[in-house]
């Protein structure tokens, strides 16, 4: 039985990078013990890192989408919106991001173009300007057509206390909006199925409507259910925790479309990622008042309230379900479809 | 939306259960009722099924996974292949992380053997017909839904003189394996959840046989919460009225005579074996073997590979679980040594094993 346990640890396989818990491994017994330090050990959407006045949010991440260009959006606005919502997640203003080119040798100068252009229209629509940038170009073969990175920084008001460690029995959770769009968007655009549909990316810049919901107060949390989609997102807030959460099969939002797909291809839509939704976990009482905000917004309409925070069981996400009955929600583990983002 | 909304529809379903419970009530005496279908397994998971019925009626899963059933044998073999020069191994993903006796094909491809991800064996044909300098193996395994598309393409290989093309053959069929677990001493099986996909291949008729000679009933199930209620209700309600009969609760879907096309394109490729089953054993004319007018697309006859060191996992009850004797909780490896990122058992290792499903849905 030992070869099988060893297995894991010899090659990076796929699973590795998908955002389940195989990943949450790597990132415990490789990065994390190397680079430990107080800030990134808290494994936050963005570094904080604190100054007299204010809170400085620092964040970066990869993009490696394949297709570049799918149904909704492409790799280069992909780009801008997950750093800038990784920095609002955190209660944050993103002011800046940096731009970080690895290109393939034969890529088409017109598609870098169209890429590049639309980062520059959510910068604009979002004023996070991009302050900085690098380019590499590899062999042909070397990396599969553009892969980009960006990172960004944002300051945050010091008095906003958002923290899973402020998540208490009876807050409420909320979604902005219908869930597995942008999972299924991509891996449709790459015509393997040979369905076609309609399904559209949500990838979408969320510090507006995140801005405009803080304002209300009363918000304990927010993450946005990227890899993984919701069930990843939800099992990372209860963990080593002394509460659960408890959500509502008949609650979530999810569109027609994403549901039949969903069962031809015998998808969870739970699992699937979103570029275009956060997660609220905010106190009761406000919890109307911060869906009625959402509401107005154009990425928030079909806001809802999807669950509540629970006594039992201590560390896990359980869902009612339309039969009535109550299951387990699990983290999704290895590959769901890999080089969604 | 058709037929998904309308399966689903809580007020129905509040209603099924109640009848349910009253049967319940009324039975008394401990019920074991199986499905044979990892479809069913994940759905009564999915839905949280089982902890809606009352205390005595009891849901088991028996071997309803392809992938479950694969033994290690077939997995070994597999590798074997996948390092072969100029060889693409094709399949389908759940069987990426199947353990074999030494390693995985999830493990080989991170090592650089040449392994593809497909969703259907015509893709895996459409490769070989890209890629005429390499040899093309597709692993074939599945039950009789699976089946016909595999025949299908063998079929399509030989008229366009596909010479780079071959499969693995592992394909099993169902209803044999549901008479084997009945003959078996210990178990307890007072009604099946028959496999809504597999019959609408073979229908309703082979299901007549185990009635009669077994005395159970036997109901043709969808995968939806409302079929699986209604197919309970109706399995309880025959055992009440003391009567055994096949019911096709599936009715949208299966015929009586099932897909009489799709089991001729079977027939005309393929011819029964006796095969193994994965923590079962050996089970008399329940496999395919390729018929000799298509055997030049048997890759264990082309490439000659010859496994000496095949092993089952030990301290593992999957065969147990398969039988339905045993739960996925009584395994001492559960959940603490194995589960979904290191599975030890075929029941795990699959997204629609018994033991994935119990860690997905109903783990403690």
């Amino acid at each position: 039985m030992q070869h099988i346990t060893n297995m894991k640890k010899d090659k990076i396989l796929i699973s590795h990078g998908s955002g389940g818990k195989l990943m949450y491994s790597l990132i415990e017994n490789i990065f994390l013990k190397n680079f430990k330090n107080e800030i990134i050990e808290k494994l936050t959407d963005s570094a904080v890192i604190e100054f007299d006045e204010f809170e400085l949010c620092f964040t970066t991440d990869s993009y490696t989408v394949d297709p570049i260009f799918f149904n909704g959006g492409d790799i280069g606005k992909l780009s801008i919106c997950g750093t800038i919502n990784d920095l609002s997640v955190m209660g944050a203003i993103p002011l800046y991001l940096s731009s970080g080119f690895i290109i393939e040798e034969g890529f088409d100068m017109d598609l870098l173009e169209k890429i590049t252009k639309s980062m520059k229209k959510i910068s604009d629509i979002t004023r996070v300007k991009i302050v900085t940038g690098d380019t590499k170009v590899v062999e042909k073969g070397k990396v599969d057509k553009i892969f980009i990175n960006t990172s960004g920084i944002g300051i945050k008001d010091k008095n906003l206390k958002i923290g899973i460690e402020n998540i208490k029995v009876g807050d409420v959770v909320i979604i902005n909006g219908s869930i597995g769009e942008h999972g299924l968007a991509v891996l449709l655009s790459r015509n393997i199925f040979n369905i076609k549909s309609n399904i559209k990316s949500d990838c979408a810049p969320l510090n507006k409507l995140i801005n405009e919901i803080i304002e209300i107060g009363g918000i304990k949390f927010m993450r946005d259910p990227t890899r993984g989609g919701v069930s990843a997102t939800l099992n990372e807030i209860v963990k080593n925790q002394k509460f659960g959460i408890l959500i509502y099969e008949d609650k979530i939002p999810i569109k027609k479309e994403v549901l039949s797909m969903c069962e031809i291809l015998g998808f969870d839509p739970l699992n699937i990622a979103n570029e275009g939704k956060v997660i609220v976990i905010c106190e009761k009482k406000v919890s109307e008042k911060i869906i009625e905000k959402m509401k107005k917004n154009k990425y928030g309409k079909d806001a809802k309230i999807i669950g509540e925070i629970v006594k039992e069981p201590e560390g896990k996400v359980i869902l009612k379900t339309i039969t009535g009955s109550i299951r387990i929600v699990d983290a999704p583990i290895g590959e769901q479809f890999p080089r969604i983002c | 939306m058709k037929y998904i909304q309308e399966y689903r529809k809580p007020e129905i379903q509040k209603r099924i259960i109640e009848e349910i419970q009253k049967y319940g009530f009324k039975l008394r005496k401990k019920i074991n009722i199986m499905e044979v279908c990892g479809t069913h397994t994940m759905a009564i998971g999915k839905y949280g099924i089982r902890k809606v019925m009352p205390e005595n009626i009891n849901l088991i899963s028996g071997p309803g996974c392809p992938v479950c059933v694969t033994p290690s044998n077939y997995m070994d073999k597999a590798i074997e292949l996948s390092k072969i020069k100029d060889v693409i191994l094709t399949t389908f993903g759940d069987m990426m992380k199947v353990p074999g006796s030494y390693s995985s094909l999830e493990r080989e491809r991170s090592k650089g053997s040449k392994i593809f991800v497909v969703y259907s064996p015509f893709d895996a044909l459409q490769i070989a017909e890209k890629n005429k300098s390499k040899k093309i193996i597709f692993l074939s395994v599945g039950f009789e839904t699976t089946t016909p598309s595999i025949a299908q393409t063998l079929k399509i290989a030989k008229a366009k003189k596909i010479e780079n093309f071959f499969i693995l053959c592992g394909n099993k069929i169902m209803p044999p394996t549901m008479e084997f677990l009945l003959k078996e001493k210990d178990t307890e099986i007072d009604g099946f959840i028959c496999p809504g996909h597999v019959s609408t291949v073979i229908g309703t008729e082979p299901y007549k046989k185990i009635v009669e000679k077994y005395n159970i009933p036997c109901v043709i199930s969808g995968f939806e919460p409302v079929d699986i209620l209604y197919t309970i209700y109706l399995i309880l309600k025959c055992i009440i009225e003391g009567k055994a009969e096949v019911i096709n609760e599936y009715k949208r879907t299966v015929r009586e005579k099932g897909n009489p096309k799709a089991r001729e394109v079977i027939n005309e490729v393929f011819d029964l074996c006796d095969t193994e089953w994965r923590g079962i054993g050996l089970i008399e004319n329940s496999g395919f073997k390729l018929k000799e007018e298509f055997s030049q697309f048997d890759a264990e006859r082309k490439f000659k590979i010859n496994i000496t060191y095949s092993k089952e996992k030990t301290g593992c009850i999957c065969g147990e679980i398969l039988k339905g004797k045993k739960k996925p909780f009584d395994c001492p490896l559960f959940e603490k040594v194995c589960n979904p990122e290191n599975p030890l058992g075929p029941c795990m290792v699959s997204s629609e094993g018994t033991c994935a499903a119990y860690y997905k849905y109903e783990k403690r």
